[in-house]
């Protein structure tokens, strides 16, 4: 789960990480309150979405003048900001975050997550502050520093003084080492307290009052630890996500919008990523991404029609079931079921292997519903793909 | 032969008195498995099939003389569960469960370091040698003996693959599901050698995903030391960056972990590689020269 950078400064707040003082503003009248408040030579108004890239698109604005900040913030909110991470729809601006502004004298990168070749949290830094990372990594991979902390003692000072000279700060601001490695033990502790995914602050500075100071900050969290922190269960924005996606999650189904024609119902993530891409190979772009589980049933099958359906792109439905535990003839009695209740109004290709498939198969084909059934994965989107045209 | 499991294998199912484990215990039970133990803390003198519940593991040990143990507790206790094995004696710890936390497996796999203890999973099918156990929740009777060993990191890919393999006459020597999570046990270079090692196995089936590197860090190993023929699998060709396609670990991150990149990688490496995943039987038979 992502949060705001807001929300991510908050936490930075909460564990000694420094941040510029600021406040979620949802309302022109609001900035112009919290800019008497914070009386600063300069304003910083950025747009709060899920998104990087905001303020290339014009989702950062920065002012000296107080009595702007209320046409700023008008201007923002209701913004439609496009930018490399938001795909060509882009987002809605709902919120704001403004801060005082900051002199800065150097820009770094730091972030946290875990390694998956090492299963360690590392950190990842670099002197090239405000630059995406995997450009950096791709162009001078030499300027990317990385320190793997290990989880059974913890973060040391040596970890965080391995980083510092490694950066060169003994070069570029030799008194901000201390508070430097202090930052990066407080910045383990989140990670590990609160169960992130990745934190990272993108740039955190040295300003030229020679102190740091998280200038960006970006949190996500481990989905599978969510239900120890409540706190980062209200975070959540649903403005930031799909409602076709909310209303899986809420029918416990793993659910991904994509871009193309044919929805697929599957069960299993790794046979529903592979039905997607069989899909592609007979000519057509999968709508979905949709994983019914191990244990599909009736119901889940239902809800899975129901959220297909309300997806206008969606040309031809193709449902892959590999029953192992589940037996494809009660797979076969949910469909026919949930199509009862469900009005569907696009071709349908059923593929059903495993346990008790032929069952499953015949039940399907003597029902009366328009359904065309098949037992190899190949031959089913071939199917499909015939049934619906193939992708322009 | 065989590797990992085989039918002198004693299991002791932790989680047993539950909805999943008590299924799957009866279940691996009636495919011929050792299962000689459960555990549920509390419940120690019932049971389940017939199969005695203990408090501990280390009971179990005690009792039962298990050497492995398949874990069905649930999510929030489950890293607890897995280092009880381990500090009972386990040699091999099967976890089928779903959804544990990254920081908690992070800990787990380090404490786990240097030990004689094998973690097979999080978040996988478990285990099987066919004909002699069933370690897991795969339908056994997809299987059929043979000479092909599978390694991957989904379950019901798996079975696609395997009943492809059953169904060409090749049949499987052993199947082990590494698990779809990002920080896991034994991986695809743990496993591989040991496929390698055993004579039963002609070829090497490994089905992979997008996230992470264990497939280039396995196209590495497989140039250098495996001489059987490898056919391979990579799901996710179509799954858009940054976003989980279901698999905790199944996520492409800053360009990184793709399924173009890892097919490239294991095509290098002389792995022969599908794209489509309805021909990963035909391509071992090929392989083989049958």
């Amino acid at each position: 789960m992502n949060v705001h950078e807001f929300q991510a400064k908050s936490l930075f707040a909460q564990f000694g990480v420094p941040v510029p003082r600021g406040k979620e503003i949802t309302s022109p009248e609001a900035a112009t309150a919290w800019a008497d408040e914070l009386n600063t030579p300069v304003f910083v108004v950025k747009a709060q979405i899920h998104a990087g890239g905001r303020g290339k698109a014009g989702g950062v604005k920065i002012t000296k003048d107080k009595a702007a900040v209320a046409g700023l913030a008008k201007e923002l909110i209701g913004k439609t900001l496009v930018t490399h991470q938001t795909g060509p729809k882009g987002r809605t601006v709902h919120r704001l975050l403004m801060e005082e502004g900051a002199n800065i004298a150097k820009e770094l990168y730091l972030s946290i997550l875990v390694d998956r070749d090492t299963g360690w949290a590392t950190f990842i830094a670099s002197t090239e502050g405000g630059m995406e990372i995997e450009e950096v990594a791709e162009k001078t991979p030499e300027k990317i520093i990385k320190e793997a902390i290990d989880p059974a003692v913890g973060f040391q000072g040596h970890n965080g003084r391995n980083v510092a000279f490694a950066l060169g700060l003994q070069k570029i601001e030799p008194t901000v080492i201390n508070s430097f490695v202090q930052l990066l033990g407080n910045l383990y502790r989140l990670f590990m307290e609160k169960n992130a995914a990745l934190v990272e602050i993108n740039p955190l500075i040295i300003t030229k009052e020679k102190t740091l100071v998280a200038l960006d900050g970006k949190v996500s969290f481990d989905d599978n630890a969510i239900f120890k922190h409540e706190d980062v269960q209200k975070m959540r924005d649903l403005n930031e996500e799909d409602p076709l996606e909310i209303e899986a999650t809420a029918s416990n189904l793993n659910y991904v919008k994509l871009d193309g024609n044919i929805g697929c119902m599957v069960n299993g993530a790794g046979l529903a990523m592979a039905t997607m891409d069989v899909i592609k190979l007979a000519g057509s772009e999968p709508a979905n991404f949709l994983d019914v589980g191990g244990g599909a049933t009736k119901e889940t099958v239902a809800a899975g029609f129901r959220i297909l359906l309300k997806d206008p792109n969606v040309k031809g439905i193709f449902i892959n079931i590999f029953g192992g535990i589940v037996r494809c003839e009660r797979i076969a009695h949910g469909v026919i079921e949930a199509a009862k209740e469900v009005k569907i109004n696009v071709p349908l290709v059923v593929r059903l292997q495993g346990t008790n498939a032929p069952e499953g198969r015949i039940l399907l084909a003597e029902s009366g519903l328009k359904v065309d059934v098949a037992d190899d994965l190949w031959e089913a989107a071939q199917k499909i793909v015939k049934l619906t045209g193939k992708a322009a | 032969m065989s590797i990992l499991v085989n039918k002198n294998t004693r299991v002791v199912v932790q989680g047993i008195t539950g909805k999943e484990g008590s299924f799957h215990a009866t279940q691996c039970k009636a495919y011929g498995t050792q299962v000689v133990a459960g555990v549920t803390p509390g419940k120690a003198g019932q049971e389940v099939e017939g199969i005695p519940v203990f408090n501990t593991v280390r009971d179990a040990v005690k009792k039962a003389d298990c050497d492995t143990s398949l874990i069905f507790v649930p999510p929030p206790f489950c890293a607890d569960a897995i280092l009880e094995a381990a500090d009972a004696g386990i040699k091999l710890v099967i976890c089928i469960t779903e959804g544990i936390p990254v920081n908690d497996m992070v800990r787990v796999k380090r404490a786990l370091r240097g030990r004689d203890v094998r973690l097979v999973g999080p978040n996988c099918p478990g285990v099987i040698t066919v004909d002699e156990a069933k370690i897991g929740i795969m339908p056994g009777f997809i299987h059929k003996k043979g000479v092909v060993g599978v390694v991957s990191r989904s379950g019901t890919l798996t079975y696609e693959a395997v009943h492809q393999l059953s169904t060409l006459g090749l049949g499987e020597t052993t199947c082990v599901g590494i698990g779809g999570d990002p920080v896991n046990g034994t991986g695809f270079v743990d496993v591989l050698p040991l496929f390698e090692k055993d004579p039963e196995t002609q070829a090497i089936v490994m089905i992979g995903e997008i996230g992470g590197d264990a497939e280039e860090k396995a196209a590495e190993y497989i140039k250098k030391q495996i001489k059987k023929p490898v056919v391979s699998f990579i799901a996710g060709i179509t799954a858009p960056p940054g976003r989980r396609m279901g698999h905790a670990g199944a996520i492409i991150s800053g360009g990184k972990g793709t399924a173009s990149e890892k097919m490239k990688a294991l095509e290098a490496a002389g792995v022969r590689v599908v794209k489509n995943p309805a021909e990963i039987g035909h391509a071992v038979k090929a392989a083989l020269g049958r």
